[in-house]
């Protein structure tokens, strides 16, 4: 997705776009928004074997190697977590191992994320941080 | 509806939490469900105990341990009172409906054995099923369920056919947590009467909205969470007949429900200590007995017909938005509105609602099988309203349904 950018310097636009809006309620649309941009995940893998456990609502996730480069599949039934997974994606996807792995989590705090998102919600987003990273652990 | 013949601003004034403002908004609580704000007169009455009158009850012989007794006995008195049981000692405290309700599970469960029924209604919360289900498991009871009509009310022509001569007890509760579904309890109870079977009711959600008598509803037993009627969390009430304690083995064995212990042999004491083992929630009761004196106290007549008008200006209101379904339309409901809308996860409308400082919950509200039946496998949302909730609030719950709506779209 983000071609050109660093994780750094994506999630310092992710930052800046968060910075731009006053209320969380303008915030939820933009999430809302990126996860219709979110590229179509194939139905013939919306099954249990895909699915992403530990979190509310349902979420499917797929990831496959090219060029040394990760590329990155998901979807959700719910709005807003499928926005989280786009934002996570512009932050992840498309990246070597070694990039995967010096990016830390802790971005969700500088966005506010993990304040502000249930702690169900938030405990799934980190499940998911933490399972591109074992992957690239496991694949560097 | 006309000016409320009350002073909502005055009720409203005596919860600290509700004066406050949530994502930059003014919070309005639709959560009272899952637990209630606390008045001044509780918080006050467990912050008083802590500061002059701590000490462990029933055991010492100084002023203290006295002052804590005579408060947490009075407690006792005060449920009575509130459940109009018709001795204090069928009072039993416990930590809450699950804890009552496993309490049951567990002693009257001695009781049983396998191929023995024990009939529940699809109504119920998990706390209501899975009890019996461990029952189940370890005995071999038969689980058998009441079931629902669509609109979300208990089919009670299929009960008697329910009934056989291996019920040993009906379990149901009083109010409906996730539909907010009124049960005609006093009914079941008597036909659960001429059939011979006991009845316990799970209260969690009736007291709440008006004055219970266990009495007048003839019932076995009948369970109290504190958190949800205005009291502090970790306190709640079994209430049993009489004779049901005295028959029954305890529950938990330790301190403060013997009589005498030797290594050979425990002499129990007579009920209620009999059932409750241990240091128990002393403040939690305190702040209980504080909770119902003042809902006592309440113009119950007139907060009734403010529920009601809440509940139906929130219906038509959130009708009238396209895509929204309400699930659960019982005739005689508490102002509970579970609902869904079509295409939007219920879960990114209460996030959204959140963002607008409203406060609901969504999800299975522990009653996964009814929303299943409801066709509502992902859940609801649902606004639980209190008697502090206002019509401006019912207002600005359905700009933000609205609004959310739009979001998702």
């Amino acid at each position: 997705m983000s071609d050109t950018q660093s994780p750094t310097a994506a999630i310092q636009t992710l930052a800046d776009e968060f910075a731009f809006f006053d209320d969380w309620t303008d915030r939820y649309q933009y999430i809302i928004d990126m996860g219709k941009q979110l590229p179509e995940f194939p139905s013939d893998k919306l099954d249990d074997a895909h699915k992403f456990h530990g979190c509310q609502s349902q979420v499917w996730f797929d990831y496959a190697w090219r060029d040394g480069r990760i590329h990155l599949q998901g979807t959700s039934d719910a709005a807003i977590v499928k926005g989280l997974i786009a934002l996570l994606f512009r932050v992840y996807d498309q990246r070597t191992p070694q990039e995967i792995l010096d990016t830390s989590p802790d971005f969700l705090d500088q966005l506010g994320l993990k304040s502000h998102l249930s702690a169900n919600r938030a405990t799934g987003l980190m499940g998911m941080i933490q399972k591109i990273r074992s992957i690239a652990m496991e694949d560097k | 509806m006309s000016a409320t013949p009350f002073d909502l601003d005055a009720i409203r004034r005596q919860f600290p939490a509700l004066d406050q403002t949530v994502n930059g908004k003014p919070l309005v609580y639709l959560d009272n469900a899952a637990t209630t704000q606390k008045p001044e007169c509780v918080i006050e009455a467990v912050r008083t105990f802590y500061r002059h009158d701590n000490a462990n009850i029933h055991r010492g012989v100084h002023t203290l341990s006295a002052r804590a007794t005579d408060q947490y006995e009075a407690a006792r008195e005060r449920v009575r009172l509130s459940l109009n049981a018709s001795a204090t000692e069928e009072i039993v405290f416990v930590r809450g409906t699950t804890e009552a309700i496993n309490l049951v599970a567990s002693s009257f469960g001695q009781t049983l054995k396998a191929g023995d029924e024990i009939l529940i209604s699809a109504l119920e919360h998990h706390a209501n099923i899975v009890p019996w289900h461990l029952l189940r498991i370890r005995i071999g009871v038969v689980l058998k369920v009441i079931p629902v009509t669509i609109e979300g009310e208990l089919d009670l022509g299929a009960l008697p056919a329910l009934i056989t001569d291996r019920t040993r007890l009906i379990a149901v509760n009083h109010v409906s947590n996730a539909l907010g579904t009124i049960n005609p309890v006093a009914q079941i109870a008597a036909i659960a009467k001429q059939h011979g079977v006991p009845i316990l009711i799970d209260g969690a959600q009736g007291l709440p909205h008006g004055p219970v008598d266990v009495q007048a509803i003839d019932c076995d037993f009948y369970t109290l969470s504190g958190h949800k009627v205005f009291a502090p969390s970790g306190v709640g009430v079994l209430y049993a007949r009489r004779p049901w304690l005295d028959d029954l083995p305890p529950y938990q064995g330790g301190g403060d429900m013997i009589e005498t212990v030797s290594f050979e042999a425990v002499r129990y004491a007579p009920p209620p200590a009999k059932f409750e083992a241990g240091t128990p929630n002393i403040e939690g009761a305190i702040g209980l007995k504080a909770a119902l004196d003042w809902h006592a106290a309440l113009d119950w007549q007139a907060l009734k017909a403010h529920e009601a008008a809440l509940l139906e200006r929130a219906t038509e209101s959130l009708q009238g938005i396209n895509g929204v379904r309400i699930i659960g339309t019982a005739k005689h409901k508490v102002p509970v509105l579970s609902f869904i809308i079509e295409g939007s996860h219920p879960h990114d409308i209460g996030t959204l609602l959140d963002a607008q400082g409203i406060a609901v919950r969504t999800g299975q509200h522990c009653a996964m099988p009814v929303l299943q039946f409801l066709g509502a496998p992902q859940g609801t949302v649902r606004a639980s309203f209190a008697f502090y909730n206002t019509l401006d609030e019912v207002d600005a719950l359905v700009r933000a349904v609205h609004r959310a709506r739009q979001m998702l779209s």
